[in-house]
């Protein structure tokens, strides 16, 4: 992409002092790199959290009647594991994270166009994420409305409902103060040559999910704002005894929370698209139709959230306009697999491990994808709305998605962020350990939910026992093979070996500093002359 | 990357009479839920809102003296949430 490896004297943003010391040098940092890793860490922390909730429920779903908790218990451990999961993790996650760190690296910049705007954004998220989990310790017992707090059960539970809401609201202005960063630092700060279409893959995905967490998020805060004031000044919203409706409730939240989940992917096929060239040692197939079919899952992606409403009770016109609509988003996704896996057609394949988890990715997102169609069909989904069929599907879609995504970034450019690398041997063992647990795990709920197990519920029939104890098997296979990853990650970062600039032979802006980088990533802004995967 | 662009520089007058006008259509907004206008008291407050909406996004916001693709770009959103809007009443006019 540029020609010359920038060679920087200055001292590397690990090793950097600035006027704080200690913890205060990160926490008070606005260099984008340190902020990406605070990020990082915290989401590292909550998703060991919600993960080891996840394996309690599926050990409590290894045997009919009560295992190891009441049903209560499994009500509000199902709703801490989706709000850490989704509000906190898989939404900021890839953008967050990565965003952050490599975004302006990729474009040539020295950060992102609002330094302490970023630092502020992850004050917030801490913020918000101190107060959604306080509801779990303070006040009448954790909340057990599930993340999706549906009305009107979401204001008359008993449970300490008023400070998740808030914590998801609080959140809500951080992702919507990082996309604005985004935007703005795409339009502005691209290296001299660096037109629309000389920008890397990963910049575009960030560049449209930054519109969807700019446009949609401030619905899903106005919405969770009128579930507060219907609880504490009984405002008839959305509960139909004060004259509300609580299919709104759902409108408005689904009109969020189906964009979100390309907040979630986007990032994630961003990431995809740039490992995929990187290793194929080929310049990607069909650039700009990647680039329009991540703007038109941006764009359709608003229009198709009624999918989750199939049995709410909508109109008949709706019910076949979503249904349509939601067979259409299906299609630029489509155009993304067909031309990563053109990409790899006669190419001389480098397979290392961020390679792998790009296989496993484009292996588990199909699945999930067509697992998605037959959602999307009215009949079929009349029958499967609520089973445990639902809970595979989406699974497959933001972990098999947005999380082998985040773990094959992770793998990616972990040189590049360390400066070290980590054991490939422990890397590759982890992973297959992860993935055939990742699919002992889910596989199975599809067939339950075929055979009419309900999702949510701490109990079953007789019926459904053998593949329960299948899944929950899966559950902790796939908890060591995460166990093994991040450890051996956790390891490597002080004692991997140290890694050279360009370890991948990655063309893109970032792999031509130091690693880690210097502290204001490029002694010049680059002139880019080529195209992003130029291996020709 | 992109070029720098010439700073608008607005006449203070013009700041003061459109906060006049968005004064004198939030007492008009208040004032005409007093008036029965039957189903059409939310579209009166609705057109008024899009009018204050539009002079802040002209003026203050500068979209009117800014490029044309960022006129273009915040139009995209007010057609987004229109769409919005219309595929979430296919609901409720045909329930």
């Amino acid at each position: 992409m540029s020609d010359t490896v920038i060679q920087n004297p200055e001292p590397n943003y690990l090793e950097y002092q600035g006027r704080y010391k200690g913890i205060f040098a990160w926490i008070f940092s606005t260099d984008h790199k340190r902020i990406g890793l605070l990020y990082l860490y915290s989401m590292l922390v909550l998703f060991s959290v919600a993960a080891i909730l996840g394996l309690l429920m599926k050990i409590e779903l290894i045997a009919p009647g009560k295992t190891i908790m009441d049903a209560q218990t499994y009500n509000s451990f199902f709703t801490l594991h989706g709000i850490t999961m989704i509000f906190l993790i898989v939404v900021p996650g890839l953008p967050a994270v990565f965003g952050n760190f490599f975004l302006p690296l990729m474009i040539g910049a020295k950060d992102v166009a609002f330094p302490k705007l970023n630092l502020l954004s992850w004050w917030i998220y801490i913020l918000g994420a101190a107060v959604a989990l306080s509801a779990q310790f303070f006040g009448d017992g954790p909340p057990d409305t599930g993340w999706t707090f549906y009305a009107p059960y979401s204001f008359r539970t008993g449970t300490n409902m008023l400070p998740a809401v808030t914590g998801a609201f609080i959140l809500g202005f951080s992702s919507i103060a990082t996309g604005l960063n985004f935007i703005v630092t795409i339009h502005r700060m691209r290296a001299p040559g660096m037109a629309w279409m000389k920008m890397p893959l990963f910049p575009w995905a960030i560049y449209g999910t930054s519109w969807i967490q700019v446009l949609a998020t401030p619905i899903v805060g106005i919405t969770l704002l009128m579930i507060v004031l219907e609880r504490t000044l009984q405002i008839g919203f959305f509960d139909p005894a004060l004259g509300g409706d609580p299919i709104l409730y759902q409108h408005l939240f689904w009109i969020y929370s189906h964009p979100a989940v390309y907040i979630m992917i986007l990032p994630a096929m961003g990431v995809i698209s740039e490992i995929i060239p990187t290793f194929a040692r080929k310049t990607i197939f069909g650039y700009k139709a990647i680039v329009v079919s991540t703007l038109a899952i941006a764009f359709v992606g608003y229009f198709v959230w009624g999918h989750h409403m199939f049995t709410s009770g909508m109109s008949g016109t709706a019910l076949y306009t979503f249904s349509i609509l939601t067979f259409l988003v299906a299609i630029p996704s489509a155009i993304k697999i067909f031309n990563w896996v053109a990409t790899l057609h006669k190419a001389s394949i480098d397979i290392q491990t961020p390679f792998l988890w790009a296989l496993c990715f484009l292996f588990v997102f199909m699945i999930g994808g067509l697992s998605g169609m037959v959602l999307g069909a009215l009949s079929a989904n009349v029958h499967l709305h609520d089973t445990a069929f639902v809970v595979a599907h989406f699974h497959f879609i933001v972990f098999g998605g947005t999380g082998y995504a985040f773990f094959g970034a992770l793998h990616y450019w972990y040189p590049k962020m360390f400066g070290r690398m980590y054991d490939k041997g422990w890397a590759n063992i982890g992973l297959a350990v992860f993935f055939t647990g990742f699919n002992t795990l889910y596989l199975p709920m599809f067939y339950l939910g075929m055979i009419g197990m309900p999702r949510r519920y701490y109990d079953y029939v007789e019926e459904f026992h053998g593949p329960n104890i299948v899944s929950s098997f899966g559950a902790m296979l796939m908890i060591s093979g995460l166990i093994i990853i991040i450890t051996n990650l956790v390891r490597s970062a002080r004692k991997g070996e140290i890694a050279e600039a360009d370890p991948w032979k990655g063309k893109t802006l970032e792999w031509t500093v130091a690693s880690p980088p210097p502290l204001e990533n490029f002694a010049e802004i680059p002139v880019v002359t080529k195209r992003p995967y130029d291996y020709e | 990357m992109e070029k720098e662009q010439h700073t608008h520089i607005v006449k203070y007058k013009t700041y003061v009479f459109v906060l006049i006008a968005l004064l004198f259509m939030t007492f008009t907004s208040v004032a005409i839920t007093s008036l029965n206008l039957g189903p059409y008291t939310v579209s009166a407050a609705l057109l008024l809102a899009g009018c204050k909406s539009l002079l802040v996004l002209l003026i203050f916001m500068h979209l009117k003296f800014d490029k044309k693709f960022y006129a273009i770009m915040a139009a995209s959103v007010f057609l987004l949430l229109g769409c919005v809007i219309f595929i979430t009443f296919l609901d409720y006019l045909y329930r």
